[in-house]
């Protein structure tokens, strides 16, 4: 009996221990994660920010004060350990998402989520962004300075780790099971691939090709033109480009290969862009110049932004980082300030592979084969055994898809160029920007920059604005890369690259005034091959037509354009419509809507109605519209909002705009009339589920937990308006990531804010504290201190001093 | 003292010493011992360490998230789920924690019944 009652008690006791010890699904082993002594209840508190802590490999004392904003203010001796102090303290409030950004990068989030991550790794391998981290390390070698730098920052980062004590490691690990592993060289170089491929990883070079093969050139060119009737470019159009005296790529005469693509990787959010402009001191109240930045990127938890000032005897630096990078990425210092916007470029293009046989060992170029080389992807998985996703390299690039990978053809595939996988010294841009005194400081460190190209916006206290397109771009003949290229035809590659100095660029323009949104970089006259792969055309006049107006612009005027709610989009189509929409068929309800919608003044408000009739009106139109893109297994991009409302304006009757699942040849105005009806319907579903649709309530702007959103840790209905094609960016969960306002006075004053918070313990009140300023369009005085000596501002001081 | 209240003492300080130094299974490595060294009877070999070890995981996660206005507690509360309410997640810990101890002193309890004789 006592034998009976041992062996089940010892049973009992080991299911118990296993069944707390265990992570079931999603739920975390609930002993471990609920043990006050070493799980969640140790994350219950504000991060440390006072006292001493002895980092291996520092020089020198390095002093670091917080303001009440939880924004660190490192002062360091020189540079070394300024990085490392950097690598330490970003560490210090941000190490989960540092490693899971540079995970996802990677492609390895199965090896702590499962196998519900493994088509994500797949996708992240078959991207070839380890590949392309490896070339950027190679080239940053060339640079021992740099490399020392990413070496002290990694350093800083372990250091930081290596102290950590179980108890103290982020919740999300302790949620997820797992441990952070030390931080490498390689893992910045990831990060920077991270936002390469979020901001220069789209492009519609397939989905082209598709729609070339289906409606034919003509039409191809009627629905996706070059140019628009009406653009505002970032270079001013009456911009001299005759002292740009190289040749152009001659087109060759070649058939490019029409193939039926059915599917293609998901793309980065089509949002992805920005806003920055700077104004010169004629155009100031003060005589300063005055710079603006407002980065529009996928809102989440932890913020992609961590604020910091980074200063050393000979520099001081103040403004955004990306947790992994190394400097301020948007900023300013004591002489100069800058900001990016995406350039928009198409630098990622697609090539038909032809290989020899089954074995893929071989592939067609020229009159010749040559040899495929073999990069073997084991993907990790968490409780399973590992996946092998071999990847063939051609010299164009990795063949992302095949038959093993979203394709059917045994003998073909698609192999993608990309200047991602050029490998390029970007974090050196960024180092001398930071140190920058003058325009021929930011022009220097422009030229080490590669991707993802990005519109470079530019202010000194000397009193000069610029603003540079900057990245590494192909030189390519007209029509390159539109669509999908023979892999095997040499005259299809990239045959160079525009030199860095024939760039877009302008400085201190007539006007008064640079500025970028993502939008045409140059209009028809500049001389090398620019073609629109998704170029913003709404931003960019609401603010040039804004500073075009006035003589003279105030702080309080550049916060108000940031926070600018004008839908130009909805401005330029419901007046039409308007008027030619017949109306007698209306009921009274629909009757009542459009009269709401008459009465809008086209700013998206949060208490307005009109935003949301428009939204759900727009929807439906353009599903009706663009109906003829409802093709199965052909992957299809719809044109841009620019042309889609061209056409409906100029082109009512063209054939496009017939439903073709009804017998009737429907026209513009049918398509107006039967999508409002639609939209009426939608909105009082709505309504009846949720109540009002005014913008705040419909839109319900949140910002979500990396975690695939993990509602614990997000925050949701956010009260603040805007939209797409706004100048005030922010959509449900994307819009302006972090906005920076500098005066050039000296030392440069400065306002900024982001929706988030320093800290990224979801257990410290500093976790979301920006939010709801940042939603009001609220700002920080950002505290430029102009010396190591504490002042009132400070809440807390750490001293990093040597082992 | 009766061995009640002995049992209940050592397996609380037991368990405050382990968890210094040890992982969440320290609890059940001091109800154990505990068990081993003050046998109890009846329901009370389970009831008796499942109280201590409850009292103490309650108590020092309410202190800890006390201080920070239950800040996390609210957010693991929505997350697992407990209706965002931090008090059910505390009394959550404190049960999660007390069936670790209760079984362990079962477990204890059978071994000294073991090599008694």
């Amino acid at each position: 009996m006592k034998y009976l009652k041992f062996v089940i008690s010892l049973l009992l006791t080991v299911i118990i221990y296993y069944g707390l010890n265990t992570k079931f699904g999603s739920v975390p082993p609930i002993g471990k994660f609920l043990n006050p002594a070493t799980g969640i209840w140790q994350n219950e508190k504000d991060e440390t920010i006072t006292g001493t802590v002895s980092i291996d490999g520092l020089k020198d004392k390095v002093t670091v004060h917080y303001d009440e904003q939880l924004i660190p203010h490192i002062f360091a001796e020189n540079e070394n350990d300024l990085y490392r102090a950097q690598g330490y303290i970003t560490a210090k409030h941000r190490l989960w998402q540092m490693e899971f950004q540079t995970m996802a990068a990677a492609g390895r989030l199965s090896e702590f989520i499962g196998e519900a991550a493994l088509n994500y790794d797949r996708r992240q391998r078959r991207l070839g962004m380890g590949f392309g981290a490896e070339q950027a390390i190679e080239k940053i070698k060339e640079d021992p300075e740099t490399m020392a730098f990413l070496e002290a920052y990694a350093e800083g980062v372990n250091s930081y780790i290596n102290e950590l004590q179980p108890k103290d490691i982020p919740v999300e690990y302790k949620l997820l099971d797992y441990k952070p592993e030390p931080w490498t060289t390689k893992k910045t170089a990831l990060l920077l691939m991270y936002m390469t491929k979020d901001l220069a990883g789209s492009d519609t070079d397939l989905e082209y090709t598709n729609a070339l093969r289906i409606f034919g050139k003509e039409r191809f060119d009627l629905l996706y033109p070059d140019f628009y009737d009406v653009i505002d470019p970032i270079i001013p159009k009456s911009t001299d480009w005759s002292y740009i005296d190289v040749p152009m790529t001659e087109t060759p005469a070649s058939e490019l290969p029409l193939d039926t693509i059915s599917k293609t990787i998901e793309k980065p959010h089509p949002d992805n862009g920005s806003n920055n402009w700077a104004i010169s001191g004629q155009k100031s109240y003060s005589g300063n110049p005055i710079l603006a930045n407002d980065p529009h990127l996928g809102l989440n938890l932890p913020s992609i932004w961590f604020v910091m000032q980074l200063s050393t005897p000979t520099h001081n630096t103040f403004g955004a980082t990306l947790p992994g990078a190394l400097g301020i990425i948007s900023g300013f210092n004591k002489y100069i300030a800058w900001g990016e916007t995406n350039a928009t470029r198409d630098v990622q293009d697609w090539y038909k592979i032809e290989f020899k046989d089954e074995k893929h060992s071989q592939y067609k170029y020229g009159d010749d084969w040559r040899t495929a080389d073999l990069r073997v992807e084991e993907i990790k998985i968490k409780d399973k055994a590992p996946f092998i996703d071999s990847v063939r390299y051609t010299h164009h690039g990795p063949v992302t898809y095949d038959q093993n990978f979203m394709g059917d053809n045994k003998l073909a595939g698609y192999a993608m160029k990309w200047s991602g996988h050029i490998g390029g010294n970007n974090q050196r841009t960024f180092l001398e920007l930071n140190k920058g005194k003058n325009y021929d400081d930011y022009v220097n460190a422009l030229k080490h920059y590669t991707a993802p190209a990005q519109n470079f916006v530019f202010a000194s206290t000397e009193g000069d604005i610029a603003i540079w397109v900057q990245g590494k771009l192909p030189n390519k003949w007209k029509g390159q890369g539109k669509f999908l290229m023979d892999g095997s035809n040499p005259q299809h590659d990239w045959q160079s690259f525009i030199p860095q100095e024939f760039n877009a660029h302008t400085k201190n323009p007539e006007r008064g005034f640079v500025s970028s949104a993502n939008q045409h970089p140059v209009d028809e006259s500049y001389p090398f091959y620019v073609f629109n792969d998704g170029f913003e055309t709404y931003r960019n006049r609401v603010i040039n037509d804004f500073f075009n107006s006035r003589d003279t612009f105030s702080i309080q005027d550049f916060r108000d354009l940031q926070n600018n709610n004008y839908n130009l989009k909805a401005a330029e189509l419901l007046p039409h419509i308007f008027n030619t929409m017949d109306t007698s068929s209306l009921t009274e309800e629909e009757l009542q809507i459009l009269n709401e919608i008459k009465a809008w003044n086209f700013n998206n408000d949060i208490d307005e109605l009109g935003p949301s009739i428009w939204s759900a009106w727009w929807r439906n139109l353009h599903s009706l519209l663009w109906d003829e893109y409802k093709v199965d297994d052909v992957a299809l991009k719809t044109p841009y909002d620019y042309q889609t409302v061209h056409l409906l304006k100029t082109k009512g009757d063209d054939a496009f705009m017939d439903i073709i699942e009804t017998p009737e040849t429907e026209t513009a105005g049918d398509l107006f009339l039967i999508s409002f009806k639609k939209a009426v319907k939608s909105l009082m579903d709505w309504k009846a589920e949720n109540g009002s649709y005014n913008w705040n309530a419909y839109k319900a702007t949140y910002v979500g937990h990396l975690l695939q959103g993990l509602p614990a840790f997000s925050r949701f209905n956010l009260p603040i308006g805007g939209g797409s094609n706004i100048v005030n960016a922010t959509k449900k969960n994307h819009g302006a990531s972090w906005r920076m306002i500098v005066e050039m006075s000296s030392p440069p004053t400065a306002l900024g804010i982001y929706p988030g918070g320093q800290s990224g313990n979801p257990g410290s009140k500093y976790y979301d504290n920006f939010i709801d300023d940042w939603a009001a369009g609220n700002y920080h005085n950002l505290n430029f201190m102009q010396s190591d000596t504490g002042t009132d501002a400070v809440i807390g001081t750490q001293t990093l001093i040597s082992n | 003292m009766n061995t009640n209240i002995l049992n209940f003492i050592i397996t609380l300080l037991l368990a405050l010493a382990f968890s210094i130094f040890l992982p969440w299974w320290s609890v059940m490595l001091a109800a154990f011992v505990s068990a081993v060294l003050f046998s109890l009877k009846g329901w009370k070999v389970f009831f008796i360490p499942f109280i201590a070890v409850f009292l103490f995981w309650t108590g020092y996660a309410f202190l800890l998230s006390n201080d920070n206005n239950f800040t996390l507690a609210k957010k693991i509360a929505i997350l697992l789920p407990l209706d965002g309410n931090p008090f059910l997640l505390i009394l959550v810990t404190g049960i999660v924690g007390g069936l670790a101890g209760g079984f362990a002193g079962i477990f204890g309890k059978q071994c000294q019944a073991l090599v008694k004789k």
